[in-house]
């Protein structure tokens, strides 16, 4: 089982944490039309190369970053949402 | 009887005989046998027929490693006979004949083999309807085709589960392994070494080699503390970041290790020639482990066919056993002679050189000759020493690449550095010196890169191999019975045609023709598939490569996956309460609520009793389960109101409001209530099934929005009591405390915090059941006083605890939804008419974009109440459609008798045209028959809600 290191529990076995998926464009809805507002919500992009993505840790249900390359599965880094450089 | 005299037969205590039976007939054993070597001492070497032409199969690899000695225990089916202990009275069936092992019908289809090619299940047995495999040939293919019978009643077993962590894990405990695990831990780190066999030695325990270094390394690492020595357990994987499950008996140990030592060893290779599957033809190594692990001699008249030493030693061994060997017939030509050689050269045994063997013949089911040369020689065994192929299962699920050496036609397993390293023979290293050396210098880079300090000197070079290397040809026969896969019974021509269909890949090749596919995995038939493949195709051995090895390494039953029984349940701190008033309990979610209270002589009129006591007097549920949150913070206002769909920065303090929550898709999700305790502290109830995703919510949104406000989970902390009904304030304001419960200075919709019966307390005014009601809650621990408290209070008015039927009947008469019962996953709130529910002033709320589009897109259908007449006969359940002409239009979410109204009455999903009250909707019930019911308002009961505001 692969493991987390969770930013602020530490190393983790990855069945204690959730996927929330990748960080997506924050769109003004009120600009946005509706077929774009629908892509938004249900259009997952699936790019090779490295992600930032939601991730939760259940059991103290915190919520942080991970970059992860999405052809190798190495979990690049994690960090807390606070560290987060501008908007991806 | 076939027994050697000690020192052969290390595992079996010939002071402790027994008896066990195969195919009904009784047999002598030894405490320490397992069923195919106490099988073979009585000379039954026929264990098994094989899988499609039922063709008599033995002992080949004497390590469980082959369907061909899979047999029938009375509770177990496929196991492996070459594997499994003996024990007293064990009755073995063979498995997959068709009368009885010695005579089964089926081995006529060996004859019509020519009618059976590859891939003529798929072919053969399409039609003539689409249904014709499952319903016609399936069940006849499955009865001549199959392995062993499961006991369904089979006596449970204690299944567990554990963990272990270590700096270095070495799979596979010979001389390799052993050498590895005993240099790590010598050094001071924690090791755990594991093996499949019963005892450590590997090799060094069958193999021709001085027991003295055994011994030796046995006590080195006896004499460790800090080395867990794991015998009789199996390595079943490799996983990520080195997480490995290692099975010991019914026992699962999930292994973590920071560094990994893979010395798995090596597997002998068949040769390919006809009939080469006949019993009496077995690996060496099988050979070895007959003779010394079991003291059975393997037969009288030996043929030992070898491109190597170790085919030598094995013909030495069978010599000491007192076994004829006729010859040795070894491929390779000319060559200086080893002292091996010359050692039978001085014992007598015939040396043929550049010769092998070209075909097989047997006699009543067992090898009776072997053609060698063109020439004919009589023999009961013959021994196979061909080459092996590393055992590459946990290498390749590493990461490991495989490769192949043409000249030395060797595969080889290619690791990039890490925390996983091969040692020994999976690794390429030669004999037993290569392999102790690959043991230490495998040790010695698990512990620098754990930091030890480690000598230059034992970071030691590969050795080299010294003898010439046999490549042994594929000899296919025109009249075929060249098995290529025993387990399949695949031959040399099955692969030829597949590669003619067109199946060129390996990976198609392999789900074409079924290769590698039985228990075996491909451990004796990846290397000769892929050369077959490889020689058709015109390419390389390395190009064709071999089909990925995933886990399970080996067989593991579903009890060890499951482990021990285990179901978490959740109880509130009033459990014992409600048992005492003989509660009928159900589980709920992973909660136990009270279903109903008292004896159950009649179910209907206990519930029936419990509503109108609500109604008519008071009631007091456990409403312990839902969900509790309190947010924290100056922007706590601000945070709700971008989570739910209603106003609460401009909540009062002091005041209760309605939540409803959205998920982005505009679906209603979650719906509860929210109290203002101060400016910036809210207390928020969810739904009890899904306060787990409400909690996570709220904290991913906040870890994107960034708010000043905290999230407290005290669900399980808090408790709830309801205490319902007209005569709910009389009963609270019997109770000492603090709180005015008055209607002016207590009106619904508010919230207070004090004192009752000496309990600190939140009470909100909420109205689920419809009646005056005042919800109480308080730190858990306290609750049981609280609610011994209420009772005694309530004693003068007739207040009876109600359990959670009631409580749903009670909501229904109101019209009141439940979140996952009445709304599904694209419920919005206009198809609940809760239009009020939804601020039109906010400027943003999760899911605000998605019903304003969804509005846009037109409403199809709406939630809406159904009243069934007094008596009536035909009444629908849950879940029942409501048709409109005949398409199917919605669906009944929520169905109960109403012992208020007198009537059943329901919450239904109708087409939004039919939505108006009295519009006559059609319900198909259970049993077909369609009834028309008008449309009533949600509320059934008090539509103008005047008792709950009392």
């Amino acid at each position: 089982m692969k493991i987390m290191t969770c930013p602020m529990n530490g190393p983790r076995n990855i069945d204690e944490f959730q996927s929330f998926g990748p960080v997506r464009d924050e769109l003004d809805p009120e600009q946005t039309a509706d077929a774009d507002w629908s892509r938004h919500l249900f259009r997952a992009e699936n790019r090779k190369g490295v992600v930032v993505e939601w991730w939760r840790h259940v059991p103290s249900n915190y919520f942080f970053l991970a970059e992860r390359d999405l052809v190798s599965n190495e979990i690049i880094r994690t960090f807390d949402a606070s560290q987060r450089s501008g908007q991806s | 009887m076939n027994r050697l005299p000690a020192p052969f037969g290390t595992r079996i205590d010939r002071t402790r005989p027994l008896r066990f039976s195969f195919e009904g007939k009784s047999f002598d054993a030894y405490a320490g046998d397992c069923i195919a070597s106490a099988l073979a001492a009585s000379g039954q070497w026929m264990l098994s027929r094989s899988f499609k032409y039922h063709r008599p199969r033995g002992v080949f690899s004497m390590n469980g490693a082959e369907a061909n000695t899979l047999v029938q225990l009375p509770s177990e089916p496929n196991v492996a006979a070459d594997r499994t202990p003996v024990s007293e009275d064990l009755q073995v069936r063979a498995q997959n004949v068709n009368g009885s092992l010695a005579h089964d019908r089926d081995a006529i289809i060996d004859r019509f083999g020519r009618f059976l090619p590859v891939g003529f299940y798929y072919r053969t047995f399409m039609g003539p309807r689409r249904d014709s495999w499952l319903k016609f040939w399936e069940p006849i293919i499955r009865r001549k085709a199959g392995l062993g019978i499961v006991d369904t009643k089979a006596a449970q077993r204690h299944f567990d589960k554990s963990h272990l962590h270590c700096d270095v894990l070495v799979v596979g405990a010979g001389p390799a392994g052993l050498n590895a695990a005993i240099a790590a831990a010598e050094s001071g780190a924690d090791v755990v070494l594991c093996d499949e066999n019963p005892e450590i030695g590997g090799s060094l325990t069958y193999g021709r080699y001085d027991p003295a270094m055994l011994a030796d390394l046995t006590a080195r690492s006896e004499a460790l503390p800090n080395l867990l020595t794991m015998t009789g357990t199996l390595c079943n994987g490799w996983y990520e970041d080195n997480w490995l499950p290692l099975i010991q008996g019914d026992r699962l140990y999930r292994t973590r290790a920071r560094e990994v030592i893979l010395a798995t060893g090596a597997i002998g290779q068949p040769a390919i020639f006809r009939n080469n599957d006949l019993p009496g033809i077995m690996l060496g190594s099988a050979v070895q482990r007959l003779i010394r692990h079991y003291g059975v001699r393997p037969g009288q008249k030996a043929v030992v066919l070898t491109g190597n030493d170790e085919g030598y030693a094995v013909a030495l061994d069978l010599v000491e056993a007192g076994v004829s060997v006729m010859l040795v017939a070894d491929p390779r030509s000319g060559g200086v002679p080893g002292p091996l050689e010359a050692e039978l050269h001085g014992r007598g045994v015939a040396i043929q050189k550049a010769v092998t063997v070209e075909a097989a013949e047997g006699r009543g089911g067992h090898l009776a000759r072997v053609r060698i040369g063109g020439r004919w020689v009589e023999c009961d065994l013959l021994t196979i020493a061909v080459g092996e192929v590393p055992a590459w299962q946990l290498s390749c699920q590493a990461g490991a690449k495989v490769g192949y050496e043409d000249v030395t036609g060797s595969m080889t397993l290619t690791l990039a550095q890490g925390s996983v390293r091969l040692a020994g023979s999976v690794a390429g290293d030669h004999g037993l010196e290569g392999a102790v050396a690959g043991g230490r210098r495998a040790a010695a880079m698990s512990l620098q890169r754990l930091g030890h300090a480690v000598a230059r000197d034992t970071v030691l070079d590969k050795v080299k191999p010294s003898c010439p290397v046999h490549v042994q040809p594929i000899l296919a026969n025109a009249r075929g019975r060249d098995f290529v896969d025993f387990d399949e019974d695949l031959q040399v021509k099955d692969l030829h045609n597949a590669i003619k269909d067109g199946y060129r890949e390996i990976e198609l090749v392999k789900r074409f023709t079924t290769v590698g596919m039985g228990p075996s995995q491909g451990r004796h038939s990846a290397l000769a598939t892929a050369r077959i493949v490889a020689e058709a195709t015109d390419r390389t051995v390395a190009e064709v490569g071999i089909t990925t090895a995933r886990p399970p390494v080996g067989p593991e039953t579903l009890g060890v996956l499951a482990g021990h029984h285990e179901v978490l349940e959740r109880r509130t701190a009033l459990h014992a309460r409600h048992l005492a008033l003989n509660a009928a309990m159900k589980p709920v979610g992973a909660w136990w609520r009270p279903y109903f209270y008292g004896d159950t002589g009649d179910t209907q009129k206990a519930i029936r009793d419990e509503i109108m006591a609500v109604r008519e007097g008071v009631g007091l549920l456990d409403v312990s389960t839902l969900g509790k949150l309190e947010l924290r913070g100056p922007d706590a206002g601000e945070f709700l109101d971008r989570l739910y769909t209603m106003a609460h920065a401009n909540q009062p303090v002091g005041r209760v409001r309605y939540c409803l929550m959205l998920n982005e898709m505009g679906s209603v999700v979650d719906d509860g209530v929210a109290y203002r305790l101060a400016d910036d502290r809210f207390y928020v109830t969810a739904t009890t099934g899904g306060v787990a995703r409400v909690y996570a919510d709220m904290l991913f949104w906040n870890a994107q929005w960034r708010l000043k406000v905290d999230v407290l989970n005290l669900t399980g902390a808090f408790c709830g009591l309801n205490v319902t009904g007209p005569k709910a304030r009389s009963v609270l304001e019997a109770l000492s405390g603090d709180i005015d419960f008055s209607r002016e200075a207590f009106p619904y919709l508010s919230g207070r915090e004090g004192v009752v019966a000496g309990v600190p307390v939140r009470v909100m005014r909420i109205g689920f059941t419809g009646e005056l009601s005042f919800e109480l809650h308080c730190p858990s621990s306290l609750a049981p006083a609280l609610w011994d408290a209420v009772m005694a209070a309530g004693k003068p008015h007739g207040l009876m605890p109600y359990g959670l039927e009631a409580s749903r009947i009670l909501r229904l008469e109101k019209g009141h939804i439940l979140i996952g019962q009445d709304t599904d996953a694209i419920t919005t709130p206009d198809e609940l008419g809760f239009g009020w529910a939804v601020s039109k002033k906010k400027p943003f709320f999760v899911g605000k974009r998605s019903i304003e589009m969804r509005a846009r897109l037109g409403q199809a259908r709406k939630l809406v109440g159904l009243q069934f007449p007094a008596g009536a006969k035909d009444i629908p359940g849950e879940s029942c459609l409501v048709l409109r002409g005949n398409d199917p239009v919605g669906q009944i979410t929520s169905i109960g008798f109403s012992p208020t109204l007198g009537c059943s009455i329901a919450l239904a999903y109708v087409h939004v045209d039919d939505s108006k009250e009295g519009s006559p909707v059609m319900v198909k019930c259970r049993d077909g028959a369609l009834v028309e019911v008008p449309v009533v308002g949600h509320a059934f009961f008090d539509p103008t809600n005047a008792r709950q505001e009392m």
